[in-house]
Parts: structure tokens; C-alpha cells; sequence
């Protein structure tokens, strides 16, 4: 199941990012695809780069949201908001785990042999901050004189959109390399700092940082397809705990806004049908109805 | 051995409904067309170029 998970992520990461034609048009992929809500986080000024980022355009509606009501015209982010909270209500963290370029990257980087470190917990709630401050309110209300806000999240802190678009648009536009200055090297460093933690501890960015994580994770407990326990199979072995990439106790809280839904749990760790697979309450796949619950080991 | 009896879920229904109308409101204001206008054109302030 884990190596299908990969090739699914895999999948993702070229479908969001499928035009390989920059190269020749010199260009970002221009054509009525980028319409499309990317479900994971992948920055749309990528060249390759084919729907676009729901955190990036969610920003763009904000900060300009005045000069678009002044003009009679209503983008206030409902398009955006929908289709994120369409793809939240059916896939949760779903997504996170099987469909985010990102993530599959911080993944890749993690298998690098390394000395392991977790993540303290309190950390992971700055994601959240990170979504209603650099995403929502800081775009919204520190305008200049004009009425316009800035990008918060994408301009001084996504690593996402630094390895994606800013160093392949340097390579790709020699021109642009005259106007780097001290907010690319910021972003740089903000990278660096994700790429080396990610080898440290695993997805780092997702667990602390990611406002589309964040989104996401709020659907945890209503999302239509999800992880189940059951407890009537859970021996509280602790198998399930052993193997999740973001450190939570499956059978302790089986609906954490942490849980990527990776099924390793499901899959590599519980012998018992205590993990199983619910579509709106009715159990999918990785459910033996018939299976007795089995004593813990002494 | 007795049958187990599940019990249907609805909130994500809700959920779903509700964000459905978000983003069909979002299309009836031709936000849409101001998406893809954004999405096509390089944010050099968003990389951290410029």
C-alpha cells in the first residue's frame, strides 16, 4: 500500500506540475487549466505548474478586495474558498497525504539516512496562525496607499513557491536575476531551513507551517471519506503509533487534525481490523466485520 | 454472530452543500475569470523576486 501511495503522490506531483513544454515558450503554462484547484499546495507561478494554488489566489482575491469592490466587482475569495472546501469536506487530509507535491518532496527528503527527531506538539498548532494571519487577516488589512495588500504567506515565508517557481523562473528568465535582492535570500534561507529539517523530521512544513494543511485539517472530524476505529477490534497494542510519519495515537484520537491519512497505520501496523476506511459511515475496505478482538500481548 | 448496523454520516453532506454554494456564487460573480487571470501571469512579489 505504501509503495502505491508513492506512485499516486508521484502521479499528483506531474499532473499539478504536467507542462513541460516552459522550456520552449520560455513561459509559465498559460492555457484554461490553471482554472483548476490544486488540491495539494503547489505554487502556480511554477512553469510547469498546471492549476492553480488555492493559499496563493485565496491571497490575491484578499489584498485586493477593496479596489475590486470599489470597482463593482465582487471577488471576495468564494470561488476559491468553495472549491478548497469541496475538496476539505470530501478528502480531508486525504489530500496531505496522497496528492500534495509538497509533502511528497518533504517524503522523498525524510528517507535521506539521518538522525530522527519529532516535533514538538505545540508547534503544530502554528499552521493555523500561519492561516489566519499570513493567508486571511495580514492580506486583508495592511494595505498601502492604494488599498492594496500583499501576499503575506507567498512573498516572505512559502519554501513551496521558492523551489517551485522562484529558482527554475531565475534560471528560465536571465533577466529577472537583476532584481533579486534580500527577500529572495530571505526566502532562500526559509528553503535551506525546510529542506534540512524535513531530513531531520518528517514533513516538518505540513505539521507547522502549511495554511492548506491547516484548511484542511479543520474537516477532520466530518470529512466523507476517512480512517475509523474500531474499538471493538483494538487491542491498544500500540502498533499503529509506531509507524505514523506525523507521531499521533491512532487508537487514542482516531479523528486528530494531524493524521494524513497515509493508512499506514491501517496497512503496515494493526493485525486486528481496529483501522478501517468509512465513506460516510459505512465501512469501505480494511474492516474485518468478522474478526474477534484479540488480547494484547503479555 | 450479530450484524453490525452503521449509521450514516451526514455533516460532510452539509459541508458539502454549503461549499458548493460558495463556489457557485463564486462563479456567478465571474470570480473565476479573475482566478485564471492571476494564475496565468508570474507573481514575481509571491516568489520573492522583485
Amino acid at each position: 500500500m505504501e509503495l502505491a501511495r508513492k506512485w499516486v503522490q508521484a502521479l499528483w506531483f506531474f499532473l499539478a506540475n504536467g507542462f513541460w513544454g516552459f522550456p520552449l515558450t520560455g513561459n509559465i503554462y498559460q492555457g484554461p487549466l490553471k482554472i483548476i484547484c490544486s488540491p495539494g499546495l503547489n505554487c502556480y507561478s511554477c512553469p510547469a505548474a498546471t492549476s492553480y494554488c488555492p493559499i496563493g489566489s485565496l491571497q490575491q482575491l484578499l489584498l485586493g478586495v477593496r479596489f475590486a469592490l470599489q470597482s463593482g466587482q465582487f471577488y471576495i475569495g468564494t470561488f476559491v474558498v468553495g472549491s478548497m472546501g469541496m475538496l476539505g469536506a470530501v478528502f480531508g487530509r486525504f489530500i496531505c497525504g496522497w496528492a500534495c507535491p509538497f509533502g511528497f518532496i518533504q517524503e522523498l527528503l525524510h528517507k535521506i539516512p539521518s538522525p530522527k527527531y519529532s516535533i514538538p506538539v505545540p508547534l503544530n498548532w502554528l499552521k493555523y496562525l500561519f492561516l489566519a494571519f499570513f493567508v486571511i487577516i495580514l492580506p486583508l488589512v495592511l494595505v498601502d496607499d492604494f488599498g492594496m495588500g500583499k501576499p503575506w504567506f507567498c512573498k516572505y515565508v512559502c519554501p513551496a513557491g521558492t523551489l517551485e517557481a522562484g529558482i527554475p523562473m531565475l534560471i528560465l528568465m536571465p533577466d529577472l536575476r537583476s532584481t533579486v535582492g534580500w527577500l529572495y535570500f530571505n526566502k532562500i534561507v526559509i528553503l535551506i531551513g525546510f529542506i534540512t529539517w524535513s531530513i531531520l523530521s518528517s514533513r516538518p512544513f505540513c505539521r507547522t507551517t502549511c495554511p492548506l494543511g491547516a484548511f484542511y485539517a479543520l474537516f477532520s472530524r466530518y470529512q466523507l471519506i476517512k480512517l475509523k476505529l474500531n474499538e471493538d477490534n483494538c487491542t491498544k497494542c500500540g502498533a499503529c503509533h509506531t509507524v505514523c510519519p506525523v507521531e499521533i495515537k491512532f487508537n487514542e484520537t482516531p479523528d486528530s487534525c494531524e493524521c494524513v491519512n497515509c493508512m499506514r497505520c491501517m496497512t503496515e501496523a494493526c493485525h486486528f481490523g481496529a483501522i478501517s476506511v468509512e465513506v460516510a459511515g459505512y465501512p469501505m475496505f480494511g474492516e474485518n466485520l468478522n474478526q474477534r478482538k484479540k488480547p494484547a500481548h503479555s | 454472530m450479530k450484524k453490525k448496523k452503521f449509521k450514516m454520516r451526514r455533516a460532510p453532506f452539509f459541508l458539502l452543500g454549503f461549499f458548493l454554494i460558495l463556489w457557485v456564487i463564486g462563479i456567478s460573480l465571474n470570480e473565476p475569470t479573475r482566478v485564471l487571470e492571476q494564475a496565468k501571469s508570474i507573481c514575481l512579489e509571491c516568489i520573492g523576486i522583485g
